[in-house]
């Protein structure tokens, strides 16, 4: 499993596959986007914040895009956002990831039947990784979508992306 | 410290046919009803008057009165053809503890009203709104653009009653 997990047989080296190694690099130190849109934004900086804190996994928000590795969709999508988060997940750098968090980023939440302004689902627009269900979502649900996604990276191949 | 009749007597008074009339009847606050192309120099006075002072506009809302014929084409699709909008003000005096709630009524097919950005200024972004929303021409605003939908929105105003969303919105599919 964990790179550190393997036997140190030989003064100080490590043996470990390139894969597990990657694997363990990158989901290891998730830099998401900084970036909220709605009330589950505010339970987002919660689980940033020094209660839940999310830098213990290695999540740390970054102001650009160039330098982010995830992008949680914490909230209302509408539909004048959605083509400025296209283009905000366009400019972020390969491997990159996707959590959608509540129901408006799921699935257009309360706004789904008369929701004119709402886009229903940020998967219409970008591949989404982890759905986070709930309105909004506890910052427990969100770590556990956090640890989902650390799982998909862990099993992961340089050959073949799965997240 | 004014009631509404007394603010609609002394409008009356000094403004004659603009001021159209007071709607008693409402349950919650009296209506004074006024022409909408001179809304203008109806709320300079209102703030100016040293007796009336209503220096701060609360807000400034449409609403689609939906009074006109309901029409149903060939495709089914409802519309509404004739009837009016209409713009709201609520006004406070800060000075003076008094209120009164204005309407201005104008036609669906061609909605004009004079802008009030110039006597206050709060109505600039409740104007663009009302605009946005329902598609009210305010006159003489110096930046009339919508507020909240996208600005190429091009399906219409959102808060009319006969409102279509569209199916597509920029390759992305809008309904559920």
């Amino acid at each position: 499993m964990g790179l550190l997990d393997k036997e140190f047989s030989d003064g100080n080296i490590v043996i470990a596959k390139v894969d597990d190694l990657m694997n363990w690099a990158r989901l290891s130190s998730i830099w998401q986007l900084g970036f909220g849109l709605a009330c589950c934004a505010i339970e987002m900086m919660a689980t940033s914040a020094s209660h839940y804190d999310f830098d213990r996994f290695g999540v740390i928000p970054r102001n650009t895009p160039r330098q982010a590795d995830a992008i949680i969709i914490s909230g209302t999508v509408t539909l004048k956002m959605a083509t400025r988060i296209k283009r905000l997940y366009e400019q972020m750098p390969d491997p990159k990831y996707i959590i959608s968090m509540g129901s408006c980023a799921n699935c257009g939440g309360p706004y789904w039947e008369h929701g004119y302004h709402v886009l229903k689902g940020i998967d219409r627009v970008i591949p989404v990784d982890v759905y986070v269900p709930g309105c909004p979502p506890r910052p427990e649900a969100l770590l556990e979508g956090l640890l989902k996604l650390q799982e998909k990276i862990r099993n992961e191949s340089l050959r073949k992306k799965i997240a | 410290m004014k009631n509404p009749e007394e603010i609609f007597e002394q409008l009356k008074a000094e403004f004659g046919d603009v001021v159209l009339g007071i709607d008693k009847e409402t349950p919650t606050e009296p209506l004074i009803s006024i022409d909408p192309l001179k809304m203008n120099k109806v709320g300079a006075f209102l703030r100016d008057s040293d007796d009336l002072k209503f220096d701060s506009l609360m807000v400034l809302s449409g609403v689609d009165d939906a009074n006109g014929a309901k029409i149903k084409d060939a495709d089914g699709v409802d519309s509404i053809s004739g009837g009016t909008l209409s713009v709201y003000y609520h006004l406070h005096s800060i000075n003076l503890k008094h209120k009164i709630t204005l309407r201005v009524s104008t036609s669906r097919e061609n909605p004009q009203v004079e802008s009030v950005y110039n006597v206050w200024r709060t109505s600039d972004w409740h104007e663009r709104e009302a605009y946005d929303m329902f598609g009210i021409i305010f006159l003489n605003h110096h930046d009339l653009r919508r507020i909240l939908m996208p600005y190429d929105w091009e399906a219409g105003y959102p808060l009319r009653k006969d409102y279509k969303n569209p199916e597509f919105y920029k390759g992305m599919k809008v309904p559920y």
